[in-house]
């Protein structure tokens, strides 16, 4: 044969093996990370993590029942603040917007605050709410987690309401539909799918987040339900723990790991089930 | 409200009218409430910074000391500046071709029903928390690269020069180049998520035609989909260079937290994001005041690297909506 074919075979046989060497290195890793999880986290997750709060230092019984609360409590005000003002703000970018100047500036800086650094995030709301309430509470947290859920419902919301036929809103409006009700009852209802997707994958993201609550809501070592005051949360707890010298604190820590690790993943999937479901139509 | 009058008609007219203006003006205060956090993170990170502006001027660019506790407390950002660099510049040049290659294998290689398992595997990976890579990174990935990988490459570097500094130095478990390895895996997923989207946006019609006059896999990926999708690419790099800028809790556990500058990239240093998450909580005064300038440098550098990823990016939709 043709030298040159030969080389050139070559050369393709080399790619093509380090593509697949490349993904299988890909799909390790999430194999490798999840085994070291179930291997380290399986063995302490028992109903006592569920039902106890957390130990003090040297304590061998307890659990995780106040950072679990307070996770989820931050959770859900997070994302009940800012789910609907990424709509808002979406449904505006989406139906309202297209001939407005301020639109595209709008569009630009959202897509930017998707991907600013959550710690910074933090350090704002430090300046915003913890310095003028003279001290780091829930609400300081839950309001972190607002600031990151925005812009990714905002994206979220803007490009499944374009993927509404106009036609749809058309005949709505021929009706003599108000524009609103046009937007509540036609837009939303054809795209509910993807805007669940979008508060569902916003919500993944900030269960997991740590940098943001280090310096807002802090932890706290007792249960406690007042927002305007430290909360203990799951990943925070986990930061401190793991890096104890106490074996059961450790123990916890891999636990509530595997714990944030399995929700965050069943999200990330149910949301891909969700918007999967509706595509093939 | 059975028998609709004219007298019904008016008010409902109304009732639409004032409904209508009532959510145009709700959603149109939500969208520019996305530019007012903007304008609120930079002033609260301002006002924050101030007092150390004031204190050290431009100085605090160029010093290396970090010294909070003396007095008065010495604040340089050199360290951490330098390695939020060096780490994300390594953790780059390993993601860059790693994820390149498995979009590659996703769009061109890779059988139809392995497709979505593998996508779905690596766009899992982007959403494990940060925290788990950080303790992953700390319990297995540290040791394991400080038994193995730092002394093989420490030996075999040994008397080399510039390579004998690089890989220089007793092996570590918190070390600059552990942090960059998991940097690397987590921006992996960006790249190769932004690269498989691009990919498609090929024109197939320009691939059959290429493979049609007998070139390789290989050669139809280098001179047709990596040309016509550059742009874009480029685009969904930055992107992930600007996550590994800012990204804190899986840096912070391995990094080490040592203020220097340090030729080994095994010798433990420090991220902008690594020294606020470690010394924030507790710091007051004038350190407090330093570390929030540290996090306006990043989040300046950020800024203007997402800037221009987001202009890339949108300068190929422009290009694929023609």
């Amino acid at each position: 044969m043709n030298p040159i074919y030969i080389k050139r075979r070559r050369s393709d046989i080399i790619i093509r093996f380090l593509c697949l060497a490349a993904a299988i290195f890909g799909v390790a890793w999430l194999a490798m990370i999840l085994f070291t999880l179930f291997y380290n986290g399986l063995t302490g997750l028992n109903l006592e993590i569920f039902t106890r709060n957390t130990p003090p230092p040297g304590s061998t019984e307890g659990g995780l029942l106040n950072a679990i609360i307070g996770s989820i409590m931050m959770t859900a005000i997070g994302v009940g603040i800012g789910a609907p003002l990424g709509m808002f703000a979406g449904t505006y970018l989406a139906e309202y917007g297209k001939h407005d100047k301020l639109s595209p500036v709008i569009r630009f800086i959202n897509d930017i605050l998707l991907s600013a650094p959550s710690i910074i995030i933090g350090l704002f709301i430090y300046g915003a709410v913890v310095v003028p309430m003279r001290g780091f509470s829930a609400i300081a947290g839950a309001l972190a987690l607002a600031v990151i859920v925005i812009p990714v419902v905002v994206r979220t919301a803007e490009d499944m309401l374009r993927l509404v036929p106009n036609p749809l809103r058309e005949a709505a409006s021929a009706l003599g539909l108000p524009r609103s009700l046009v937007i509540r009852k036609i837009a939303y209802r054809s795209a509910r799918a993807g805007l669940i997707t979008g508060i569902l994958l916003a919500t993944a993201r900030v269960a997991g987040e740590t940098a943001p609550l280090l310096f807002t809501a802090l932890s706290n070592q007792f249960f406690s339900l007042d927002l305007a005051r430290s909360m203990a949360n799951l990943p925070v707890t986990i930061n401190n723990f793991v890096q104890s010298p106490y074996p059961y604190w450790k123990q916890l820590a891999w636990s509530g790991a595997l714990l944030i690790t399995l929700t965050v993943l069943a999200l990330n999937i149910g949301a891909r089930m969700i918007s999967a479901e509706r595509k093939p139509k | 409200m059975d028998v609709a009058g004219p007298y019904d008609r008016a008010k409902a007219l109304s009732a639409f009218k004032l409904g209508d203006s009532v959510f145009y003006w709700a959603t149109r205060i939500s969208a520019i409430s996305v530019l007012l956090i903007l304008g609120g993170i930079i002033i609260s990170l301002i006002i924050g910074a101030w007092p150390a502006m004031r204190e050290y001027g431009f100085a605090f660019l160029w010093t290396e000391r970090w010294a909070p506790a003396a007095d008065p407390p010495v604040l340089g950002a050199v360290g951490p500046v330098y390695g939020t660099l060096l780490t994300s510049l390594i953790a780059m040049a390993i993601a860059i071709p790693v994820g390149l290659g498995i979009a590659v294998f996703l769009t061109e290689l890779c059988p139809q029903w392995l497709r979505r398992p593998i996508g779905v595997a690596i766009e899992l990976l982007a959403g494990i928390p940060s925290i788990i890579y950080g303790m992953w990174g700390f319990f297995v990935l540290g040791p394991f690269l400080a038994d193995t990988f730092q002394p093989f490459m420490i030996r075999i570097c040994e008397g080399v020069p510039v390579l004998g500094t690089i890989f220089g130095g007793p092996p570590s478990y918190l070390s600059l180049f552990n942090a960059s390895l998991i940097l690397a895996i987590m921006v992996l997923p960006f790249i190769t998520a932004i690269s498989v989207d691009v990919f498609k946006t090929v024109p197939p019609v320009l691939k059959e035609a290429a493979y049609g006059v007998g070139c390789t896999t290989w050669e139809v990926v280098r001179s047709v989909v990596i040309p016509y999708t550059r742009v874009g690419v480029i685009g969904g790099v930055m992107l992930a260079l600007g996550r590994a800028l800012g990204e804190t809790m899986a840096v912070t556990f391995i990094i080490g937290n040592a203020f220097r500058v340090s030729g080994s990239i095994f010798a433990p240093g420090t991220t902008i994001s690594a020294a606020i998450a470690s010394e924030f909580a507790e710091s007051d005064g004038l350190h407090q005041s330093g570390l929030m300038l540290l996090g306006l440098l990043l989040f300046v550098l950020t800024f203007f690297v997402l800037a221009g990823a987001r202009l890339m990016l949108l300068r190929l939709e422009q290009k694929a909506g023609k």
